[in-house]
């Protein structure tokens, strides 16, 4: 894992709407994640921030410039081989949930690992009830989205965004429907995966709160990389989660 | 389960009086065409069966395909001959009972020699020209239903009777005249006969009935002055299907015209041909708009789970596999209603054989004719879940193609 390639690479990465009025949504960005981060990419409404994160979840196209993935250029790779890409190395986590109303909490989070294919039934029921175990929801399993609270549904999904074990895990304002205790809830959750798994949390938000306890903060303007500061681990670690942290949020 | 059949079926089971409305139409446009396949074969074979009881399987006439070629056009190499008077020839198969003799030898089925020819009948004042059939009784029989269409007397009372006579009822009636009458007969050659009339028949032709007698073959022979003349040879086959090669094989091996059944009646072919097309044409309507019923399903069920499409494409799913879901579904509302119309359409075809009718010419009770066929239900069953494999996959198409992004900024 630390063989100095990095994890997540956008080189150049311009991405434009086509149309009568062609809009550009990001411009010309370049950043480099490693194993292990915690990132928060903040901005104004319409800055960019959750289009930079779907062309580096692979979910959109850059119209120029390249995404890289442990190194690899994923430019030539087409719609099915980007998808089999996520569906190995990036675990998602939206604002909604996007649980299958129809599937358990449990059968929600074996989804990737069944599309997978990698293991046997037992094997991956044991593994999501662990998973959802971890996050607190051992007592849920077997409950579907709707008989969940916001913040259960919520975790349920970073479950399922872990089921496959990406070392990538892309949010997109995860905590934004949630209240304060549940937002404080995944917060830790996310932090927990990065400090003891290793894993790169990237994660745009709108909560200054939220944004000011991770380690490493960009700004987004105008489609374009306004600041990219890395915080200090110590204040970090001193940090437990975005209450303890207000005072800090100015970016 | 498999993971894409049981998100499938997660979709389909939500939706109870849907699919069941979905399933019920497929399962009446199935039911439906398998009921008119069966009864309009049904009724093509009983056409079938009822025209080649009354005509024979196969006949030989005493004709040729193509003008026999002249002796001078064989001994001079010219391009045209102008002037030449063709030989006169007595009419007839030559040889008929050898002909008739080989035949018995190895042909599947039953022979009788006829001579055909027209008469006038005269009776009390007034004439009525008639074709005249010289049979063999007993060979006649095996070759033509006539035995069981005598209204009157019977074809045995021929040969016990000089000059005896068998008409049409249609005759008798035209004529005013009834069985045991004596009436005269005049042939073309100018032969002049007393005949009894001793029987009547009616086979439901009424070109048949109106316009034909028989009477023995020797004395056909006599009143058309043909003495051991023979012009036609009748075949019966015991396997109708195998008419037209063993036609084929007759006219080869004696040089007579030979005609089977089926291509004397080309026309009526022809019209069971389009009647088919017609038939398949509706069966196909059926079928599409029970697959639109479907289509309708399918793409509410898409435009609802919006949603889940893009979460699944962004997990990892491949369109192909968003599509299956959706062809998966159809399919599995095709196979239902398939099985529910195969079902149904057997009880439609056996409530309609219950139907009975009376016909005021005849007493008789007949019944619909329904045919009863694996292919009739392999084919509506077949093209419904084609359909139905259509109707999902055209929305699935759509539905895969969506953007996750769209949707999922769409819903923050």
């Amino acid at each position: 894992m630390t063989d100095g390639t990095p994890l997540l690479e956008a080189r150049g990465v311009t991405r434009i709407l086509p149309g009568i009025v062609p809009v550009t949504l990001v411009e010309n960005i370049s950043i480099v994640f490693g194993h292990g981060e915690f990132v928060s990419i903040t901005g104004p409404s319409g800055s960019g921030k959750s289009s930079l994160l779907y062309l580096l979840g692979l979910l959109d196209v850059p119209t120029t410039g390249e995404v890289f993935i442990n190194g690899v250029s994923t430019a030539e790779l087409n719609k099915t081989e980007r998808a089999e890409t996520r569906l190995k190395t990036i675990g998602f986590v939206f604002q909604f949930h996007f649980l299958l109303p129809e599937f358990s909490a449990l059968d929600n989070v074996m989804l990737p690992m069944r599309k997978l294919g990698l293991r046997d039934a037992v094997e991956m029921r044991e593994s999501a009830a662990g998973l959802l175990s971890a996050l607190g929801l051992e007592e849920h399993l077997h409950k579907r989205p709707d008989q969940l609270s916001g913040g259960q549904r919520q975790r349920v999904a970073v479950a399922r965004a872990l089921a496959n074990d990406p070392p990538l895990i892309l949010a997109d304002e995860p905590t934004g429907s949630l209240d304060s205790r549940s937002t404080e809830q995944v917060f830790h959750i996310l932090k927990k995966i990065v400090d003891n798994e290793g894993r790169t949390v990237i994660a745009v938000t709108h909560e200054m709160d939220f944004a000011a306890a991770t380690e490493r903060r960009i700004h987004l303007v105008d489609g374009r990389v306004a600041q990219d500061e890395a915080q200090s681990p110590a204040s970090a670690m001193r940090g437990g989660g975005p209450e303890a942290l207000g005072s800090h949020a100015q970016s | 389960m498999h993971l894409i059949a049981d998100i499938a079926a997660t979709h389909i089971r939500g939706r109870g009086r849907q699919t069941f409305l979905s399933i019920a139409g497929v399962a009446m446009g199935v039911g439906f065409s398998i009921m008119m396949a069966s009864l309009m074969q049904g009724s093509q074979e009983d056409f079938i069966d009822t025209l080649i009881d009354t005509i024979p399987h196969i006949a030989i006439e005493d004709e040729e395909r193509h003008p026999p070629v002249q002796p001078a056009s064989m001994t001079f190499d010219a391009v045209k001959i102008e002037g030449l008077r063709p030989r006169e020839k007595l009419r007839g198969i030559r040889n008929a009972d050898g002909i008739i003799a080989s035949l018995e030898s190895w042909l599947p089925g039953d022979v009788a020699p006829n001579l055909t020819g027209q008469a006038v009948i005269r009776y009390a004042g007034k004439d009525l020209s008639v074709t005249v059939v010289g049979i063999d009784v007993d060979a006649e029989r095996l070759v033509s239903t006539i035995d069981d269409d005598m209204r009157e007397g019977s074809l045995d009372d021929l040969n016990t009777t000089a000059n005896g006579l068998v008409v049409g009822d249609g005759v008798l009636d035209r004529l005013g005249a009834k069985v045991g009458d004596l009436v005269t007969v005049t042939s073309p050659v100018g032969v002049v006969r007393k005949f009894k009339i001793v029987g009547s028949f009616h086979t439901g032709a009424v070109a048949n009935d109106n316009g034909l007698g028989y009477t023995l073959l020797k004395t056909a022979q006599v009143i058309q002055d043909k003495a051991n003349v023979v012009n036609r040879i009748r075949i019966r086959l015991d396997d109708v299907n195998a008419s037209t090669p063993i036609a084929a094989r007759l006219e080869s091996q004696f040089g007579y015209k030979a005609e089977s059944w089926e291509e004397a009646n080309e026309g009526l072919m022809e019209a069971f041909l389009i009647r088919n097309i017609i038939m398949f044409t509706v069966v196909a309507a059926i079928l599409i708009v029970a697959g639109f019923g479907i289509f309708n399903i399918i793409s509410q069920i898409t435009h609802e789970k919006a949603h889940d499409i893009a979460i699944m494409k962004s997990l990892g799913f491949p369109e192909s596999d968003i599509i299956r879901i959706f062809v998966i579904e159809g399919l599995a509302i095709g196979a239902a209603g398939s099985l529910l119309g195969c079902v149904f359409g057997f009880a439609l075809c056996q409530a309609l054989g219950q139907v009975e009718f009376e016909f005021a010419a005849t007493t008789e009770v007949t019944r619909l004719p329904l045919m009863y066929s694996v292919w009739h239900y392999a084919i509506a069953s077949g093209f419904a879940l084609g359909s139905a494999a259509v109707a999902g996959w055209l929305p699935a198409r759509n539905a895969a193609r969506l953007n996750p992004v769209d949707i999922i900024r769409g819903a923050a």
